[in-house]
């Protein structure tokens, strides 16, 4: 047994929420760089190269890379050994939300009840997905994000009989009716199978794989870089104002699911993929 | 569609309006005014009741933005476009008081395009996402109404060569639907 006192958790979140909205990973960049190199549209390729200086800024400057500093989802993965001492771990991760967005400037974009719309003042409450896992470590992940491309989200419950044709058809009609809103060039997470809920969480977890890294299932790879291409196709261009590069990666995860089902979750997430991730 | 510059300055009249097309690359030097969606409905609440509004709207320009707070001896914190549809049921009103120009990002409703066709207007599109780079464009931010609305305050910006693209002119030239036709495969 590891004791480990939630005070740990306050500081890493805290710390994690303001360095994400300030730092753009290093595959993201890499990823823009490339697609930069790459595009077809003298607009787009100028919109890029704003997208990659703003990055620059923001690093430089220490600063909100994009005013929508977002929504936190936290990831929680808890070995089973572990146990917790000094106080509630909820309140701690909030704790850690809320010295974030007010000691790193960044702006607080919750409102407390959805109907009544009366922001919390700090930016808290974080989405929570917590699971048990075997040993003694902490694994969180803090993802900020943006309502501009969380708005453009979608679920569908297929038949099964819809197949592969009718999942990829549903991603890349979803990626065509947000269109500019999301600011492309954009991330692309795919969750099938599970449940209805399962699929949104697949999903999610989908988005934050490294932008380089290959599905380790070669029939998912081979769908990760079709989807890419066949998203990539539309034409929609950084910004919606026409190129090549609509999406930067298109990632899928699955899960068992029942006989009768077939759910598909398709996440979208801007340029501005932000995520960090620390063991304690 | 060439990559150089046209610069304009506010008030942004008509004239100005009618010479900018769909495509072209445009600086702004002058005053522009914030205003999302809580300060959209104030505004638009505030010309059902006959009252003034906070601002003079006419040849006018607004920006939708919801900045993150400024930093010790910032003048604006991080300060990019949001997504205009949500403004769109909100917007004819404030075109027809002769607002000339919207900044924003993605897609607009029908209606709103026919109400720039009629009163005048055009629709830039920022860069979402690059609002540490547009921030360095702003020199001066003063909030001068809805102060309780937090970042969804008006405020009254200075900006110098603030970088925009007109997405949709006041003919109703839309590059959302031109452009992507090009790329397609
Ligand atoms: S979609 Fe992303 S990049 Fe665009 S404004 Fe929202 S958070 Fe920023």
């Amino acid at each position: 047994m590891r004791d480990i006192h939630v005070q740990e958790v306050t500081k890493a979140v805290k710390e994690m929420c303001i360095s994400a909205n300030y730092h753009l990973g290093k595959d993201v960049y890499k990823r823009l760089v490339l697609s930069e190199e790459r595009e077809e549209s003298p607009i787009g390729k100028e919109i890029l190269n704003n997208i990659i200086k703003n990055a620059d800024i923001a690093t430089e400057n220490e600063v909100p890379m994009c005013q929508d500093t977002g929504l936190v989802t936290l990831f929680i993965e808890i070995g089973q050994d572990v146990h917790f001492i000094g106080g509630d771990l909820n309140q701690a991760i909030n704790e850690g939300v809320s010295q974030g967005y007010q000691e790193g400037y960044l702006r607080k974009s919750v409102v407390e009840d959805p109907l009544k719309r009366k922001n919390t003042g700090d930016n808290t409450p974080a989405v929570v997905h917590s699971s048990i896992v075997p040993g003694e470590q902490v694994r969180i992940t803090v993802a900020p994000k943006g309502f501009g491309s969380e708005n453009m989200c979608k679920l569908k419950m297929l038949k099964p009989s819809d197949g592969q044709k009718g999942v990829e058809d549903f991603v890349v009609e979803v990626v065509a009716i947000a269109g500019p809103n999301p600011c492309p060039p954009i991330v692309v997470g795919v969750g099938i199978g599970g449940t209805f809920e399962k699929a949104a969480l697949l999903a999610k977890k989908a988005m934050l794989r490294e932008v380089d890294d290959k599905n380790n299932n070669e029939y998912y790879a081979e769908m990760e870089e079709r989807l890419l291409e066949k998203i990539n196709n539309l034409g929609i261009g950084p910004q919606g104002l026409g190129g090549r590069a609509t999406a930067l990666t298109v990632k899928v995860e699955k899960y068992p699911t029942h006989i009768a089902g077939l759910p598909v979750a398709v996440a979208i997430n801007c340029h501005a993929s932000r995520h960090e991730e620390r063991v304690l | 569609m060439g990559n150089e510059i046209k610069r304009i300055s506010t008030p942004f009249t008509k004239d100005a309006v009618k010479s900018l097309k769909a495509g072209d690359i445009v600086n702004i030097t002058g005053t522009i005014y914030t205003g999302r969606d809580a300060a959209h409905q104030r505004l638009v609440d505030t010309l059902k009741e006959g009252k003034a509004l906070p601002f003079a709207i006419k040849d006018s320009i607004i920006y939708y933005v919801g900045p993150t707070p400024a930093k010790p001896g910032q003048v604006i914190g991080s300060a990019g476009p949001t997504t205009s549809y949500r403004m769109d049921d909100l917007t004819v009103p404030l075109l027809e008081q002769g607002l000339s120009g919207m900044i924003g990002k993605g897609a607009r409703a029908e209606k709103v395009i026919a109400g720039m066709k009629e009163y005048g207007a055009v629709y830039f599109g920022a860069i979402g996402g690059a609002a540490a780079l547009i921030a360095s464009s702003i020199k001066k931010s003063t909030v001068i109404a809805y102060e309780d609305l937090g970042p969804e305050a008006i405020r009254e910006l200075e900006v110098v060569d603030f970088p925009v693209i007109v997405v949709i002119d006041s003919e109703g030239n839309n590059m959302y639907d031109t452009e992507k036709i090009k790329y397609a495969r």
